[in-house]
Formats: C-alpha cells, sequence, structure tokens
C-alpha cells in the first residue's frame, strides 16, 4: 500500500508533446481514476507510472520514494491491461504463478528441463501454489486454474488478469480501461465487483477509463483529462456540480449538459437571447460566456406558465425518448432563442405539449454553470432578486 | 434489393435445381484443365513409377524383365545408394540447426531495431532472390585454396590452407555452409512474420511480472508462442535441404570420390546419364517417400499444435 | 521538486531505469552480430562483381587486394556475353517464366475459384489430390515425364521446359484459402444480375485477389528463374538454355581458366532478379513467404 505522487511530469513522442505539466498525488489506499476522451494522454500516464514508457520530464513518486530510475517489476506496482494480456501459452494457474516463480526462482530453477534438479524448487512452488489457490478462491475462479485463457470467457479472463495482479500483492494496482471489452451488463456487474475489492484490499488504486459513469460511480476522485493535461481533479460530486471547465461539464453526466451561448449585459448581469438572467458576475461588459443547464435542472411545464424565481425558454418537442422511469426530451428553442435543449422529466411530455407542440422549459438560475471565453468556471455568481423574465414570445 | 428478397423468399424447386445444375456443371468446367493436368504430370508419372521400378528397363532397351521388389532390394544393399542417403541426412542435419537457428537469431535481433531494420532485411534476403548455380561457381572461386580470400585469410592468420572442397572430409560441411547461407534470410522472414502476431502488451505484462532480461523474456514468451512458426520452419528447411542437387551438380558433382553424392545427385545420375529407368524409379520412390514422411510430419505436429 | 529526464525513443519501450551504459553495450553487441553475418551473406556478391573488374593477372596473383588495380571490366563482360549467349539465357528464362506464369493462373484461378466456391462431383476427391500433389516435389514424376518426352521428340523445346509447371498445386491452394473468403453475397448479387460464373471469376473475383496473385507470382517467377534439375535434364541445346543451365555450361567451358568473365557471367544472370528484389522489396516477400501461409 502506497501513496502516489507525480511531479511536473511531461512526454512528448518525438516533437509532439503528449503529457505537459502533470502534478498528481494519490492517497494510500485511494481509488483515483482517470478519466477522458481517447488521446487525452490518460494511458500513456498510467505507463509512465508502471514504467514501461519513460517520462520525458519530471518525477515519479511511490510511497514518497522516487522510483524513476527503477524498472516495472521493481516498482511493486501490478497492472490489468485493456487486453487482459494473458499468457495463451501457459494455463490459469501459470499464468498467476509467473509474477512470483519470476522473483522466487533464479535462472537455473526456472530453465524447462534443469529446473527439475533444483532441491529448493519444490518448496518454493508449494508455496506460490498456496498463494495462488488463496487469490482465486477470493475471485472465485479456483474451478479455472487448469484451463487455458482461449477457453475462458470475457469476464473469466478478467479475472484471472486482476488475480494475477493480486499474487503480486502490490503497493499501486493500475488498471487500463479493463472493463472495455466487455459486454455492457458485464461491465456493470465487474464494476461493483471492483469497487468492493478495492474496499476489501484497501490498496492504491488507479484506474483509467474513457466511460464517465465508471469514474463517477467507482472513484473516491476523479482526474479529468484533456490533451495531456488535468482539467480538474476532485471527487465525482465535485466535477458534476461545480465542473471546472465546459469540457469537465460536456464529459461528466448524463444525457449530456446544455450549454448556450450567453454575454455580459451592461449591468454585469448575463444576457441570454437578449434578455437578462437574474445572475451578476464581475466581468467586463459584452465579454461572451457560455452557460450550462443540466438536463435534469430542466422542468417542463406548458406554455405560459411561470413560476417565480425561475426563469423560462419556449420551445417545440422535436422528440422524446422513452427511458421508462423517465422520458429525455429534445426541444427545439423558439426565436429569438437558438438551438435546443434538453431535458428530463419523469412523466409523459405529451401531457404538457399543446396542439403545436409547444411547451416552456423553466430552470433555476442558480443552477445555471457560467463558464468565460476560455471555457473556466466562473465562480463568484451573484444572485440578483428580481422578477422572472420571460425569455422569447411563442412561435 | 433484388438478392434479399430472393434469399429470404424460398426458391422456387426447379430453379433451384437449376441453379444446382449450373454450379456443378461449372465447377466441373472450371476445375477440368487443372485436373487434367494433374492426372498428367503427377498420378500418370506416379503410376508408371510404380511400374518401372517393379523392370529393369532402360532407356531405348528393347526387352524389360520384370523384377518384382528387387530394385528396392538392390537399393538398399548398394553401398552407392546407401553412402548417397548417409550423405543427404548428414547435409540436412547440418542444415537444420544452422538455417533454423540463424534465421531465429537474426529475426529476434533485428525485430525491435527501427531505423537500421530495412537494410539488414534487404541484405540478409538477397540470397533468397539469387540464382544458386551463379553464387555456387562464385563460392567455388571464393574457397579456391590458392585464389580464394577465405585461404588467404588463413594463411594470414597463421593457419594451413583447407582443400574445403577437395577434401571428402570437408565437402560436406563447407555445402551445408552455403545451403545455410541461403536459407537464412527466408527462415529469418518466417520468423519476423511469426514474432511481429506476438502481441506487445504480453511483453509489457511480463516486464511488470518480473521477466528481467533477455533470456527470461524468450523463454517465457518468444519462444512457446513461436512455436507453430518454429516446427514450420524446421520442416521446411529439412524439406528443401533434403532436395539439394544445385550446388552439387555445380561445385563438386559428387565428388571427391562420392564424399558429396547426395540423392538427387545419385537418381539424376542413374536416370539421365546411365539411363537405368528401372533402378532410377525405384530411388525415386524412397527419395518421395522420405519427403511425403517429412510433410505428414509437418502436418501432423502441425495439427496438433494447441492454437492459442 | 521537479527533475528534468530527458530520456531518447529507443526501439525498446522498457528501458526506464536501466543505466545507459546497459543499453550501449546491447546495442554494440547486437549490431556486431548482425554486421558479421551482413558480411557472411554479401560476401560471395561483393567478391563476385569486384572479381568481374579485374584482369586476370589481378585474379591469378596470389597476394590479394580487394579492389582491382587494372579494370578489365569491359573485357571480362564483354567475354562473358559472346563466348556463351548470356543475353539468351536471360531470355530464355523470360519466356519460360512468362509461359509457366501465364498457364499455372489461367488454370489454378478457376481451379481454386471452383473448389471455394461451387459444389460439385469430385470436389473433395479433388482438394485431396491436389493436398497429394502438395507434397510431391517435381523431381519425382521428371523421370517418367522425360521418358515420355523424349518418345515423343519434344525435348529441347520450350514446351519440354514448361510442361510439368503448367498445374501449381500451390497456387491453387493458395488461391482458394484467398477466395474462401470472399463474401458470398457479391457472388449472388453477380449472379443475379446475370453474370455468367465465367464472368464472375475473371471480372469480380480476381481483381480483388490481386494482392495474392501478385505475390504468387513472384513466388513463381523466382523459382522457375531459379531452377536447375529439370532443364538440365530435357535441354542440351545452348540456345533454350535458362540461366542456370547456362551458367553450368559457361563454367565448365572456363574450367579452372577465367574466373574474370565468370564471375561477370555470373553477375549477369544474378542482376535481374536481385534488381528486381531491391525495387518490389514488399511483394518479393510477401510472395515468397506465401509459403509460410498455409
Amino acid at each position: 500500500m502506497a501513496s502516489v505522487e507525480l511531479q511536473s511530469i511531461g512526454k512528448s513522442f518525438g516533437g509532439t508533446p503528449v503529457l505537459s505539466g502533470i502534478d498528481l498525488a494519490v492517497a494510500d489506499g485511494e481509488f483515483l481514476t482517470l478519466v477522458g476522451a481517447s488521446g487525452c494522454g490518460k494511458s500513456t500516464l498510467i505507463r509512465i507510472i508502471a514504467g514501461l514508457e519513460p517520462q520525458s520530464a519530471g518525477s515519479v513518486r511511490i510511497g514518497g520514494a522516487s522510483v524513476d530510475h527503477l524498472r516495472p517489476h521493481e516498482r511493486h506496482v501490478a497492472m490489468v491491461f485493456q487486453s487482459y494480456a494473458l499468457y495463451p501459452h501457459m494455463r490459469v494457474f501459470a499464468n498467476m504463478a509467473l509474477p512470483l516463480t519470476m522473483t522466487r526462482l533464479n535462472l537455473f530453477e526456472r530453465l524447462p528441463l534443469l529446473r527439475l534438479l533444483s532441491p529448493r524448487r519444490r518448496g518454493v512452488m508449494a508455496g506460490i501454489s498456496q498463494q495462488v489457490h488463496a487469490v482465486a478462491r477470493q475471485l472465485q475462479i479456483e474451478s479455472l486454474l487448469d484451463r487455458r485463457p482461449s477457453q475462458l470467457s470475457g469476464g473469466q479472463r478478467q479475472r484471472v488478469a486482476l488475480g494475477r495482479a493480486m499474487v503480486r500483492e502490490p503497493a499501486v494496482f493500475l488498471m487500463d480501461e479493463p472493463l472495455s471489452n466487455l459486454d455492457a451488463k458485464l461491465r456493470v456487474h465487474m464494476r461493483s465487483e471492483l469497487a468492493e475489492l478495492h474496499a476489501r484490499l484497501g490498496v492504491t488504486f488507479i484506474y483509467v477509463t474513457h466511460d464517465q459513469v465508471e469514474a463517477m460511480t467507482m472513484s473516491d476522485r476523479v482526474a479529468m483529462m484533456d490533451s495531456g493535461t488535468i482539467l480538474q481533479l476532485g471527487k465525482p460530486d465535485d466535477l458534476y456540480a461545480r465542473p471546472a471547465n465546459v469540457k469537465v461539464a460536456q464529459f461528466i453526466g448524463t444525457p449530456a449538459i446544455n450549454l448556450l451561448p450567453a454575454r455580459v449585459g451592461a449591468a454585469g448581469t448575463v444576457e441570454l437571447f437578449g434578455a437578462d438572467l437574474p445572475i451578476r458576475v464581475r466581468r467586463p461588459a459584452g465579454t461572451t460566456l457560455t452557460l450550462g443547464i443540466r438536463p435534469q435542472a430542466v422542468t417542463p411545464a406548458t406554455t405560459g406558465t411561470a413560476h417565480t424565481g425561475l426563469c423560462a425558454l419556449d420551445g417545440r418537442l422535436r422528440r422524446s425518448e422513452n427511458l421508462g422511469a423517465e422520458h429525455i426530451l429534445h426541444v427545439d428553442l423558439a426565436a429569438p432563442a437558438t438551438g435546443a435543449l434538453t431535458g428530463v422529466m419523469a412523466g409523459d411530455p405529451e401531457a404538457l405539449v399543446d396542439d403545436a407542440r409547444r411547451l416552456a422549459l423553466l430552470f433555476a438560475p442558480s443552477a445555471c454553470h457560467v463558464f468565460d471565453t476560455e471555457g473556466a468556471r466562473i465562480d463568484d455568481v451573484e444572485a440578483v432578486p428580481s422578477a422572472p423574465t420571460r425569455m422569447a414570445r411563442a412561435l | 434489393m433484388t438478392a434479399a428478397a430472393t434469399l429470404a423468399a424460398p426458391v422456387p424447386a426447379p430453379r433451384r435445381n437449376r441453379q444446382r445444375l449450373i454450379e456443378s456443371l461449372a465447377g466441373s468446367g472450371f476445375a477440368l484443365p487443372a485436373f487434367f493436368l494433374l492426372l498428367l504430370t503427377n498420378l500418370v508419372p506416379l503410376a508408371a513409377l510404380l511400374y518401372l521400378s517393379f523392370t529393369n528397363y532402360e532407356l531405348g532397351a528393347l526387352d524389360t524383365r520384370f523384377l518384382g521388389l528387387d530394385n528396392f532390394h538392390k537399393a538398399l544393399g548398394d553401398p552407392v545408394f546407401r553412402r548417397s542417403l548417409y550423405n543427404t541426412f548428414a547435409y540436412v542435419a547440418m542444415v537444420i540447426p544452422g538455417a533454423v537457428g540463424l534465421g531465429l537469431l537474426i529475426a529476434v535481433l533485428l525485430h525491435r531495431r527501427k531505423r537500421t531494420r530495412s537494410i539488414y532485411e534487404v541484405i540478409y534476403f538477397l540470397p533468397v532472390t539469387s540464382t544458386l548455380i551463379a553464387m555456387a561457381t562464385v563460392w567455388q572461386f571464393i574457397l579456391h585454396p590458392a585464389l580464394g580470400p577465405v585461404n588467404a585469410a588463413l594463411r594470414a592468420l597463421g593457419f594451413g590452407e583447407i582443400a574445403f572442397l577437395s577434401e571428402p572430409a570437408y565437402v560436406l560441411p563447407t555445402l551445408a555452409a552455403i545451403g545455410i547461407w541461403q536459407l537464412v534470410g527466408f527462415n529469418m522472414v518466417l520468423f519476423l512474420a511469426g514474432l511481429s502476431a506476438i502481441p506487445r502488451d504480453l511483453y509489457e505484462a511480463a516486464e511488470i511480472d518480473g521477466c528481467r532480461s533477455g533470456i527470461d523474456r524468450f523463454l517465457t514468451i518468444t519462444w512457446p508462442l513461436l512455436g507453430p512458426t518454429t516446427m514450420f520452419v524446421i520442416v521446411t528447411t529439412s524439406i528443401t535441404a533434403f532436395k539439394v542437387f544445385d550446388t552439387v551438380a555445380v561445385m563438386t558433382r559428387g565428388g571427391p570420390m562420392g564424399a558429396s553424392e547426395v540423392l538427387l545427385y545419385a537418381i539424376y545420375l542413374e536416370g539421365y546419364q546411365y539411363f537405368h529407368m528401372g533402378y532410377a524409379a525405384a530411388l525415386t520412390l524412397i527419395f518421395l517417400a522420405f519427403v511425403l514422411l517429412f510433410s505428414i510430419l509437418q502436418t501432423f505436429v502441425l495439427e496438433r499444435r494447441v492454437h492459442y | 521538486m521537479a527533475t528534468a529526464m530527458p530520456m531518447q525513443d529507443s526501439a525498446r519501450p522498457i528501458t526506464t531505469g536501466s543505466s545507459l551504459l546497459r543499453r550501449m553495450f546491447t546495442l554494440f553487441a547486437v549490431h556486431t552480430v548482425l554486421i558479421c553475418g551482413a558480411v557472411f551473406i554479401l560476401l560471395p556478391f561483393v567478391w563476385m562483381v569486384v572479381t568481374s573488374l579485374k584482369s586476370p593477372s589481378e585474379i591469378f596473383t596470389v597476394d590479394f587486394s580487394l579492389w582491382p588495380k587494372h579494370f578489365n571490366a569491359v573485357e571480362n563482360y564483354g567475354r562473358a556475353l559472346t563466348k556463351v549467349p548470356l543475353l539468351r539465357f536471360a531470355l530464355n528464362g523470360f519466356i519460360v517464366c512468362a509461359g509457366i506464369l501465364i498457364v499455372q493462373v489461367l488454370v489454378a484461378v478457376p481451379c481454386a475459384y471452383a473448389l471455394a466456391k461451387l459444389r460439385f462431383p469430385g470436389r473433395n476427391a479433388l482438394f485431396a489430390l491436389v493436398l497429394l500433389g502438395l507434397c510431391i516435389p517435381v523431381q519425382v514424376p521428371a523421370l517418367p515425364l522425360y521418358m515420355a518426352l523424349a518418345s515423343l521428340g519434344l525435348l529441347n523445346t520450350y514446351f519440354a521446359i514448361m510442361m510439368p509447371f503448367f498445374l501449381s498445386v500451390f497456387a491453387i491452394f493458395l488461391f482458394r484459402q484467398f477466395f474462401k473468403s470472399y463474401p458470398d453475397e457479391i457472388i449472388q448479387a453477380a449472379r443475379l444480375d446475370g453474370m455468367s460464373e465465367f464472368e464472375i471469376v475473371w471480372r469480380i473475383v480476381v481483381p480483388s485477389s490481386w494482392p495474392a496473385i501478385a505475390a504468387f507470382s513472384v513466388f513463381s517467377v523466382v523459382a522457375h528463374w531459379n531452377d536447375l534439375y529439370w532443364p538440365l535434364i530435357v535441354i542440351n541445346d545452348m540456345n533454350l538454355a535458362t540461366p542456370p543451365l547456362g551458367m553450368l555450361f559457361f563454367a565448365d567451358s572456363e574450367t579452372g581458366s577465367n574466373y574474370g568473365s565468370l564471375t561477370a557471367a555470373a553477375t549477369v544472370i544474378t542482376a535481374p532478379l536481385v534488381l528486381a528484389f531491391l525495387i518490389a522489396r514488399r511483394r518479393f516477400i510477401e510472395g515468397i513467404t506465401m509459403t509460410g501461409i498455409k
């Protein structure tokens, strides 16, 4: 069990920078997820931690000590690969025993025929066998020990890969998109299994995924990456409720957040589609802003209704998706507003629309996320007490 | 689309039968030339060989006698034939470790190089494309006791001259070395293909698991996963080496004193120089038996190999 | 504390922490072995070209030097080209290889297609025969074929050289593998469009199997350009000799004497394929290692 510290890690392939200025401190026993779209550098980062790639700049510390000069197996890390990387020519037992045989037996004792001459080998192998069986029991794969990887299902292979990582009793578990190759149902099941495993072992987990659901449900903290930098590091809640960047807001949360173009009005209030919202920001007038509203924060209502304290946008229901427990609405906004909004509601939206399929979308100004021209979050947003504003004329 | 519609609905019986008939006819028609040639160039000759081997036919002879298995008995007792068999096997036994081992070594060394790989690949593959006869005459000159650079180098180092091709004890190893020279590049390419089929993340997983040195990596991953490729290379090398002829025909003609007379050369002499057709047919069948043995071995071993 | 650690990308991805010295040593050792091997491989080629440029006096001096002092190239090559019809040999090689290849493809493609996609009586038996044929080297039917050609008076003809090779079971096997993976739906659609099977083979399937055919062509040309055994048996008229046979003739007539022109001849004979290889490297290697994909 150990903490992991990354200090100013940078990496370039040829002349192309892939990572820059990564600072990250993972506490001992923490489950940290690196999440982001393909190409953001998260896999490269985890490979640098493992020692499979040398970094171009910066240093890696595990358990407080620098490991930059150490080779992968000397760093006491274990890694689960996306493809599991099980040795196809060995049975499951041998796969799981390999980390132990590599470290405990010397070269002579491992050579194919000569090893039968070694007296020490039998004792060592007995100990190894015990350990492998113990881990296999934990993962409920003891019955599979005699099979070859090609005879296993995807989920079973995943567990074997986990088992191979666990026998080493590493200080840090590294996982590179381990659930990507599983079907949806199995993925959901394995998510909770991994989370339980983490709780049981109490070892530091560093997990890489492009799936924000995995990131949100399994982690203690999440680091969202984009183009080689960390956009935001924090608890899942923080990333959802207070995204530091437009990109973070867009990535986290399903359905994706609604983004509307806005600007700073004359009085410092946020102006959306020509109308003033009752919120004020300290920015020069005319600055472009982006307003983010989560679909869950949008309340659909019949046209014409107004509620105190809420803003309203009129629009026409283009399509609604029925998920059973809820409906997702896709609404085209009415002039002078442009674009579309996504909303979520429990009942049937058909009950709210009029003959022309118009309806109103209500939202609280306090639920809005305001981002500046560069996409960074603006925290100092004041509420301005005023009457609810009607945003648009009906079509 | 009509195709989908037609496939979805059951095809009416007459239409089906007509289609089948067309297929049958087309298939037979297409295969006919090949079948005819197969008959002509493989099957009939095989039958003829079988028949000939039981006779004492000589080209142009007027009468032939049926000998039964006498030719085969004669072959197995013939010191010349037995020597040619021994020479051939000795040659194969020398070529296999050299050609396969070197091919593997070069492939493993080249596999990770990025910038120099193409250059070396081209160099090592050159002998495979070159005309062996021509290169054999050059080798003859290179190994010349008085004029060749090899012996000049040996003299410069203080050793005496070695008559590579005229000393009975040295001639087969020399021919084997040239055989290896010709095959290394071919095997190297086959091994390179096998090596690139091994997923890279296996090596990474092994590295994390503690595979420190190149030897560890080779023993744990490379060698086991190259298994099928290795077997294939060994068998093709064996068959190719077994068919050695060109170098013998150009460089030694079976000499000195039959020390380099190999099976195919013996058959060549018997059939096309001495015109003992019956006897040569028997020898050819023995040759075929060995080649078939190798081929069967190949299919047997390859099928047994677990396809991971 | 940020410490900059510049490390260059190397071919091996797993190099963190290992000392630079160790890496340099491995690199040095690896290239030493590779270069030694390369020297062994290139020796005959270099020696061949160099000797072909030397004059007889240089060749026969015991004290040798690598680079010729007197260039005798013109005489050597001239002698080689005139004493024996070297260019004629190359032409013969070209004719024979082209002839063989064309017939091979024309015969093998339809047969392979039939074996892969059509059902006809005797299909399995035919395929079994093909597999059997793969194990029979040409030196086996050579004897009866020779006798047949002799009795028909067809020795010393181009036909005699090409005939045993018209059928390439290897081509049938190879193309069948390829055709098997060709989508059935396209063929069915073509049938419904009214195409005859013959058209389907040559206008649809073959164009998309071009890589396999090209690779096989390379394999076939190399094999038959360099073949000695069969031409040696059926040809003794030098005007019909293929390159290897021609070389044998030339070596015979020049025993022990003119190494200059001998190596010049060897250079001329080896050059075409080597040059073709250097130009079309990828195709060559693909073609020749098609034997690996059984």
